[in-house]
């Protein structure tokens, strides 16, 4: 296989439709006949429902139906739950895990402000929302819990009482001797850390339409989400359909970022009501809807301890870590354990130990987010070595070189499973060199010279780094169809959807390399249930390595079966067969040279022949990846800080990473970006935020803030490739790494600016309110 | 996220518009660039039952010069403004540029932000610092309301419920007054959390006239008392950062998600340390 497109920067080719503004999107498919849905949300936080009278909305002008949990009880199934440890996990670690099911409407509770408590389906959505006002409810408000170390004390107000506490994950895990390693220390540094609840929050919002064909039993929902086979087997389960009989299409996605990769209400709420009703149904989520029902993330509270000699090496490592869970523990050990597993990162450690509890509050359930984990443990551990560093009087970019993972130590083994089960050992990468790169990027000796002076004006200018090593393309696999068509094109099909990431254009140069075709011969759809029978979707930066490879295989196949039915053809051996640029040819012999189309052609039978061979141009391949591949990173950030309003710039950002071999570097290059401007958000701007009572006080995008590219700072990229040897094309997960560090190389150039006055950062947002305050607490 | 029911009508004339206003008084809204009022429709959180839709109403949309002041039709977009403005009005352009985005611009009016009254909004508290006025009509005939007097607290005005805002005033400033303007906010285009608007005169090296208006502090926008510190002296650092102290103790701002009352107090006296001091930098000596 030749290497013409891999590792080329070409142009996107699904942009075309996007900036003429001709994306199909979720709220694009029209049907004939559609019906709207809006859902009336519980407005506590927690209560009881005493009765709900729906009468007065059930005769409002344009209504054709109103669904509780009363009315549709017989297709009320438990949403679909995940994050069970795998084998090898569970072996290594005692988890503690409740799991509550949730049901699609509320039984005869609300736990979060949003579940939804009934359906109104309508002419008009206008007409629904009106409806959806004329419900009477009577609730009864019962205590809350918002606050996670207080919820996962005893005698606080339980989100699932059955469970007789809210701890939905617990565990402790230890590496090494931590005890020895705290007991020898010259120094111990602790400090608590806090990351804020912030969101995904794609620019297009969550949706469905659902088509019921009673005819044959048929049902097509389209379902703006990261993973349709995901969605295909929920709803086959909880409606009691073979799999083939319902067809889940993702069509075009304005941004998913995991908040798209949960299952939700909706998904079967909708599809419900077109069966009930036999018509066909659209609900289309609004922005108020997607902040307080679409899955949140992050917020965890890290009570960190590192243990060091004076010259700066870490030897001992203690954590205690709680996340937020919202209401229901949907996502299991995911979060909790991604959160551990990526806690020491570049780091040479080899004593730790970690105390874990994922608790429940009555908020809206989290969900795993664009670096899910990483971004929060990495603000810990990165912002701790700043501290460290601080106290040793050590330059924040020495302490790295003095506790940095040499290339020459990998593979690197941690002595503990990674979260698919299998022994968490780096496979590739050069931490060191890619913060030498970083810095010299960012000209790190020439700020630190000119900072004194700059001071001196009271210009307060700081610099800071994160670095991370982070397990991407989790498997187990990714589904992949390669089709040869009668002209000689080629049709590819992924269950990996394209949320925005340019799959499109990405996997087209795998195939055409793969096939040796033109790459505007190739054809590349995802997220369609219809075209490739198994799939698992798009998350966990795993689509380029999962889908890639068996992209990569089902080329393979199909090139065999060219290169057979091409022998027929040319009256040649299949070992003298050569394909190139789209024409099969004899070795050496360029003027046989005949179009893929011809070779199709002279396969398909006639009546005065058979063909030359079967016309079965077409394979699917699974790719099963051995586990994680881990890609890594070095951030630095600068910014300046005005002292007299809190504001904070962003100067300049340099990303110096290692995403093993490379598709195309215009694509790596746009997740990157994407991916810091949320961890910009994540560092200076976004939070949802909830009163003591549980309301959330974030319900639109003037409370939460989320930055435009007004607010990015100049990016810039190094790029660095270490192949992974853990799959053929040598690849490593991109999407989620940029979103990863932002949060903690920003707060350290912060209170690296600040340093005059002492200031310390525990956490984000940093807002201009939050750091004046901490200016004036400290002056 | 779609509004309540609401009727409809848009009116060809200022008088047919007083009509409708006058006959459906606090159930009527005025609807003109809409980029206040559609998003509370939305949220529901506005549920008029009668949309008066002025973007029809023939004679709002001129900026012309009278009496030494700048009149500005309601219907007049905030960016049509801001490309109309001359030299004369840098603080006023500078303001311009700091509501919302281009695209906001483009749709927003300035009768409608005026009239909104959001005391975290840049033209309120313009209006207040050039001294301006606003002109109403209604069935008793026409109002010329002084900015200071206009606004009375957050989203609301001396605006009857059957009066039409048609006009608002801003004087041309004596040739040679320094302008400033300072805001936090916490991203581009958003409200300001404060903000501070400074206009100074200077004759013979000493302050004539000073002005500041504060925006975010407080219920309404804010005139400093500064005029009174300032005004026959030379404006040195320590004087304006004396007028500055003394005028930012007596605000009383709000608080919020996004800032304290002690954020925004302090906030405050430093951007106005700032606007001062640049008006006096670029005031003719």
């Amino acid at each position: 296989m030749g290497a013409k497109y891999f590792g080329a920067a070409v142009r996107r080719r699904e942009d075309p439709r996007f900036l003429r503004g001709e994306g199909r999107f979720l709220d694009d498919v029209r049907v004939a006949g559609l019906l709207h849905v809006a859902f009336l949300r519980s407005p506590y936080a927690h209560a009881m429902i005493r009765a709900i009278r729906t009468e007065r909305a059930r005769a409002a002008p344009g209504v054709v139906a109103v669904f509780t949990f009363a009315d549709l009880e017989s297709w009320m199934k438990p949403l679909p739950l995940f994050g069970a440890p795998p084998p090898g996990l569970a072996a290594a670690i005692a988890f503690e895990i409740r799991q509550a099911p949730q049901f699609a409407l509320c039984r005869d509770r609300a736990r979060y402000v949003g579940e939804i408590v009934a359906m109104v389906v309508a002419e008009s959505r206008a007409r629904a929302e009106d409806a959806a006002e004329a419900i009477e409810v009577d609730w009864e408000p019962r205590s809350v819990v918002t606050d996670m170390r207080q919820a996962a004390e005893p005698g606080t107000p339980l989100v699932h009482e059955a469970w007789g506490t809210n701890v939905g994950v617990g565990f402790t895990h230890a590496i090494g001797d931590v005890e020895a390693a705290f007991a020898r220390a010259d120094l111990v540094m602790s400090e608590t850390f806090h990351i804020q609840r912030y969101v995904g929050m794609p620019l297009e919002s969550r949706g469905a339409v659902a088509v019921w064909d009673r005819r044959d039993g048929t049902l097509t929902t389209w379902n703006s989400t990261q993973v349709s086979h995901f969605v295909q087997q929920g709803l086959a389960g909880a409606l009691g359909l073979p799999h083939h009989k319902v067809r889940v299409i993702a069509p075009d996605l304005g941004g998913g970022f995991g908040t798209k990769a949960s299952g939700y209400p909706e998904d079967h709420l909708v599809p419900i009501a077109a069966i009930v009703l036999n018509r066909p149904v659209k609900w289309v989520e609004d922005r108020r809807e997607h902040m307080m029902s679409a899955a949140h993330a992050r917020h965890q509270v890290h009570a960190i301890s590192l243990a060091a000699q004076r010259d700066g090496t870490i030897v001992g490592l203690r954590d205690r870590i709680w996340l937020d869970l919202g209401a229901y523990n949907v996502w299991g050990i995911v979060l909790p354990y991604n959160t551990v597993a990526h806690l020491i990162g570049p780091h040479r450690i080899a004593n730790m130990r970690v105390d874990v509890q994922a608790v429940t509050t009555h908020k809206t359930p989290n969900a795993p987010y664009r670096g899910a984990g990483r971004p929060e443990t990495v603000f810990a551990m990165d912002r701790a070595v700043d501290c460290l560093a601080r106290e040793l009087r050590i330059d924040p970019a020495e302490i790295r070189r003095r506790n940095y993972i040499r290339s020459d130590e990998l593979p690197y083994d941690f002595g503990m499973p990674y979260r698919d089960g299998n022994p968490l050992v780096y496979d590739s990468g050069d931490f060191p060199a890619a913060l030498e790169a970083a810095l010299k990027a960012a000209d790190y000796d020439e700020f630190r010279r000119d900072q004194p002076a700059l001071r001196a004006r009271s210009i307060f200018r700081g610099i800071g780094i994160s670095g991370y090593v982070e397990g991407t393309a989790i498997g187990p696999f990714e589904g992949a169809t390669v089709k040869v068509d009668l002209g000689g094109r080629v049709l590819v099909a992924t269950g990996a959807v394209n949320s925005g990431q340019g799959h499109e254009t990405s996997f087209a140069q795998v195939c055409a390399d793969a096939l040796d075709v033109p790459l505007e011969h190739v054809t590349v759809v995802g997220g369609d249930t219809a075209t490739v029978p198994f799939g698992v979707g798009t998350f966990a930066s795993r689509s380029g390595v999962t889908a890639g490879n068996s992209i990569a295989d089902a080329c393979q196949q199909v090139r065999a079966k060219l290169v057979k039915a091409a022998a027929a053809l040319l009256e040649a051996a299949p070992g003298d067969i050569e394909i190139e640029d789209g024409q099969a040819f004899v070795r050496g012999v360029r003027a046989s040279a005949v179009p893929l189309a011809r070779v199709v052609q002279a396969s398909i039978p006639t009546f005065a022949r058979p063909g030359v061979a079967s016309p079965d141009f077409e394979a699917t391949a699974y790719h099963h990846v051995p586990t994680v591949t881990f890609a890594s990173a070095v951030h630095v950030a600068r910014v300046e800080v005005d002292v007299g309003t809190g504001h904070v710039t962003l100067l300049r950002y340099v990303v110096a990473h290692d995403c093993g071999k490379v598709i195309n570097p215009l694509i790596v290059e746009g997740q990157v970006h994407g991916g810091v401007a949320q961890g910009v958000g994540g560092a200076l701007y976004e939070e949802m935020v909830y009163d003591e009572q549980g309301q959330l006080l974030t319900g639109s995008l003037m409370d939460y803030l989320v930055p435009t590219a007004m607010e990015l700072p100049p990016l810039e990229t190094v790029h660095l490739e270490f192949p992974s040897p853990r799959n053929p094309l040598g690849m490593k997960g991109l999407g989620e790494g940029g979103a990863i560090s932002p949060p903690a190389a920003i707060a350290n150039a912060i209170e690296d600016a600040l340093e005059p006055f002492g200031v310390r950062i525990t956490a984000t947002p940093v807002s201009p309110a939050r750091l004046l305050a901490l200016l004036h607490e400290t002056a | 996220m779609k509004p309540a029911p609401f009727d409809y009508v848009d009116p060809r004339t200022v008088d047919e518009a007083l009509d409708h206003l006058s006959r459906h008084g606090d159930e009527a809204k005025v609807l003109a660039g809409g980029q206040s009022l559609a998003p509370m429709l939305n949220f529901r959180l506005a549920r008029p039952a009668v949309l008066v839709d002025i973007n029809r109403v023939a004679g709002l949309d001129g900026v012309t010069e009278s009496s030494g002041a700048l009149r500005v039709g309601a219907l007049v977009r905030q960016r049509q403004l801001e490309r109309t403005l001359d030299r004369r009005f840098p603080l006023l352009t500078a303001g311009l540029g700091l509501v919302g985005h281009t695209a906001i611009r483009v749709r927003g009016t300035v009768g409608g932000s005026i009239a909104h009254a959001d005391p975290a909004a840049e033209l309120p508290a313009l209006l207040a610092c050039y001294d301006g006025v606003v002109v109403t009509r209604g069935r008793r005939g026409e109002r010329s309301i002084a900015a200071a007097e206009f606004f009375l607290g957050p989203l609301m005005t001396a605006l009857a419920a059957d009066e039409l805002l048609v006009e608002t005033r801003w004087p041309v400033p004596t040739p040679g007054t320094g302008w400033g303007l300072h805001e936090v906010a916490r991203r581009h285009g958003d409200f300001a959390l404060v903000g501070a608007a400074a206009l100074v005169t200077l004759s013979d090296g000493k302050v004539a006239r000073a002005r500041v208006a504060v925006f975010g502090c407080g219920a309404t926008p804010t005139l400093a008392a500064v005029e009174a510190a300032l005004a026959g002296c030379a404006p040195t650092t320590a004087l304006i950062d004396e007028a500055a102290r003394t005028a930012a103790s007596a605000l009383d701002p709000p608080a919020d998600l996004h800032a304290s009352v002690e954020y925004r107090r302090r906030v405050a006296r430093t951007l106005m340390v700032r606007a001062l001091s640049d008006a006096v930098g670029r005031a003719a000596p």
